[in-house]
């Protein structure tokens, strides 16, 4: 490797830690760490992290229950109009979050048949609770779904093949053999789901407003105490990074955490 | 009994077979890579739907496209052990034996007992609890025999069952597996490209070549009366398609690559030849003497033949090509190496012809 070479390679890695890094260890530093401590029972923090947690959970298990049939369909069958529901579902991704809550307002909205349907039967979906499930879903929707389609379709054929000959049928062998060796996927799908829901800021402010205790996720307490108590937002956005990386790095340390789960499975036959 | 007539047509291959095999004989489908053996297997299995003729077990149809039927694998009364044996990574040993019976339906009291048993009739009885991963070739090996035997089936299918395994224990399993075979009430199709292991475990051997079936037969009927050049090369002989002809000329045949003087042509019209290759003797100058039949060439390959590799096979580029075996002494002794130029000659009578 020649010096230039290498010094491209620093400045490169370099210039990314500062980008990334340098936030990140300015909110972790700017409170001293007891007084971070003392924070933490915070009312507004204890009903904000209360909501995140449920709604972020909620959220997931919707994308988890609507999205794993999904995700079996586009791994294993062809059909007109794949490519087409490739791009709806990714389309979250790349869609500024207000402009997603935005048309959730609009499909879900009072004036919206939607809407009226559901204000027939007494229901109102906006400014809820409901609504701060739907958004975060709608947003981190893709993260699972494109990981548990990943994991599906790498699901070798020879043990399809076999399931088949051992008298299983296509609804077992989903769900002995498929689910099984895709199971880490889907969950480092569902993690990465979980993160970003958490993390759900535009959609959410949108779709659902900011109210206390309803819908007033961690995201949206940090920017309203941005405006009144710079502690307390440095507070709320410790934890929230100490959530995220809690995550993430269950994700990256997830192998052995299998070979554990796999040993207490073996010694049962 | 069962009753195999099919054509299946994938991706510009077209397979088309068909055979009769009896309950508690194992009939090998041979053939290169490519021919359409594991075609066959998996419209066996049900792994793949045929789009013409029937498949029948024990007058059960399995498929029959005209007919509309199309049993698929799981409701098929088979077992089917892959190439690779594709022994489900994620279960322990006593796990994947226990798969099929689960699946099927067993009561559970039964299942652990059958499994036991399964895997004490394969001797891996203490490698239960392992992973696949845990396990060397010829113990996966026997896992997924025992995985496919524990459910009894009426068809077992066998897809190169030896070939992932190394030289040795190959040769320790065929032994074993040989003996299995013989004890089982099933049929048993088994799919090789190596003709020591069709001659070996066939009673009735399928010859596929380029998706037809070109020879049926019982492993003499093949050794005797090859029908094909594939053929006579998998048994090791040479063999030669020729016409006699009518009057005095009648003891020279036209083959295809020459002619060849025979001892006993027999009536005018098409034959067979085999020259066994003991039967014919390599001279580095022409020979003298009383061979009608000598052919110049170079000798293209020179094998050792096991299992002392006292007998050394000469693959000969005449026209037409042969293949001798002489002894490891002649080779010396006449100095033969490849690429040179040899004589090769057998007697009219050394030839053999059949119709």
């Amino acid at each position: 490797m020649g010096l230039g070479y290498r010094i491209l390679l620093g400045l490169a890695v370099a210039g990314l830690f500062l980008l990334l890094g340098l936030p990140l260890a300015a909110v972790a530093t700017r409170v001293p760490p007891a007084d971070l401590l003392a924070r933490m029972g915070d009312p507004m923090l204890v009903e904000a992290l209360r909501l995140s947690l449920v709604t972020s959970a909620a959220a997931t298990a919707l994308v988890v229950l609507l999205g794993l049939p999904v995700s079996y369909l586009l791994a294993t069958r062809s059909f007109p109009g794949k490519r087409l529901l490739e791009v709806l579902i990714d389309l979250p991704m790349v869609l500024p979050p207000t402009v997603a809550g935005f048309a959730l307002l609009l499909a879900f909205g009072r004036n919206s048949p939607a809407g009226r349907s559901l204000a027939v039967l007494g229901l109102s979906i906006p400014f809820t609770t409901l609504a701060v499930v739907l958004a975060q879903a709608f947003i981190a929707a893709p993260f699972f779904i494109s990981a548990t389609r990943a994991g599906l379709s790498e699901v070798d054929l020879r043990y399809l093949d076999a399931a088949a000959t051992l008298r299983a049928s296509p609804a077992r062998t989903l769900l002995r053999v498929m689910l099984p060796l895709a199971f880490p996927s889907m969950l480092a799908g569902a993690a990465m789901t979980w993160a970003r829901a958490l993390g759900e800021f535009g959609a959410t402010i949108t779709f659902a407003g900011n109210l206390p205790g309803v819908t007033q996720t961690m995201p949206l307490a940090v920017y309203v105490a941005l405006q009144q108590d710079v502690d307390a937002a440095v507070a709320m956005s410790v934890l929230l990074l100490a959530l995220s990386v809690g995550i993430l790095l269950s994700i990256r340390l997830a192998p052995p955490w299998f070979g554990l789960l796999d040993r207490a499975r073996a010694r049962r036959p | 009994m069962l009753e195999l007539d099919v054509l299946s047509r994938r991706g510009g291959f077209e397979l088309q077979a068909g055979f009769l095999a009896a309950p508690g004989s194992t009939t090998v489908i041979v053939g290169e890579s490519g021919a359409g053996k594991t075609t066959l297997l998996r419209l066996a299995a049900g792994l793949d739907q045929p789009d013409r003729g029937r498949i029948a077990l024990d007058g059960v149809v399995y498929a029959e496209p005209d007919a509309g039927i199309a049993v698929p694998a799981w409701r098929r009364d088979v077992g089917y052990v892959a190439q690779d044996y594709a022994l489900f990574p994620h279960l322990t040993v006593e796990q994947n034996v226990a798969f099929g019976l689960r699946a099927g339906g067993v009561r559970r009291a039964a299942i652990a007992p059958r499994v036991a048993e399964a895997l004490r009739r394969a001797g891996i009885a203490d490698l239960g609890r392992r992973k696949p991963s845990m396990l060397s070739g010829g113990q996966q090996q026997r896992a997924a025999l025992a995985r496919a035997l524990v459910l009894d089936p009426r068809l077992l299918l066998l897809d190169e069952p030896l070939a992932a395994l190394d030289l040795q224990t190959r040769r320790l399993v065929r032994a074993e597996l040989r003996d299995l075979l013989r004890a089982l009430g099933c049929v048993t199709l088994y799919v090789t490209h190596s003709p020591i292991e069709a001659l070996l475990f066939g009673d009735r051997i399928v010859v596929i070549e380029a998706g037809r079936v070109s020879q049926t037969g019982t492993r003499d009927e093949l050794l005797r009366y090859p029908r094909s050049r594939y053929v006579a090369e998998l048994m090791g002989t040479n063999l030669f398609a020729g016409r006699v002809g009518a009057g005095p000329g009648a003891a020279t045949v036209r083959t295809g690559d020459g002619d060849l003087a025979v001892g006993d042509p027999g009536e005018p019209g098409e034959v067979f030849l085999t020259v066994d290759p003991r039967q014919i003797t390599i001279h580095p100058h022409p020979p003298e003497g009383s061979a009608q039949n000598v052919f110049v060439g170079p000798i293209l390959e020179l094998a050792p033949e096991p299992p002392s590799g006292e007998r050394i096979r000469v693959v000969l580029g005449t026209r037409p090509p042969l293949v001798a075996e002489v002894t490891r002494d002649a080779v010396a002794g006449l100095g033969l190496r490849e690429g040179m130029t040899v004589h090769a000659s057998f007697k009219a009578t050394g030839i053999r012809t059949y119709r």
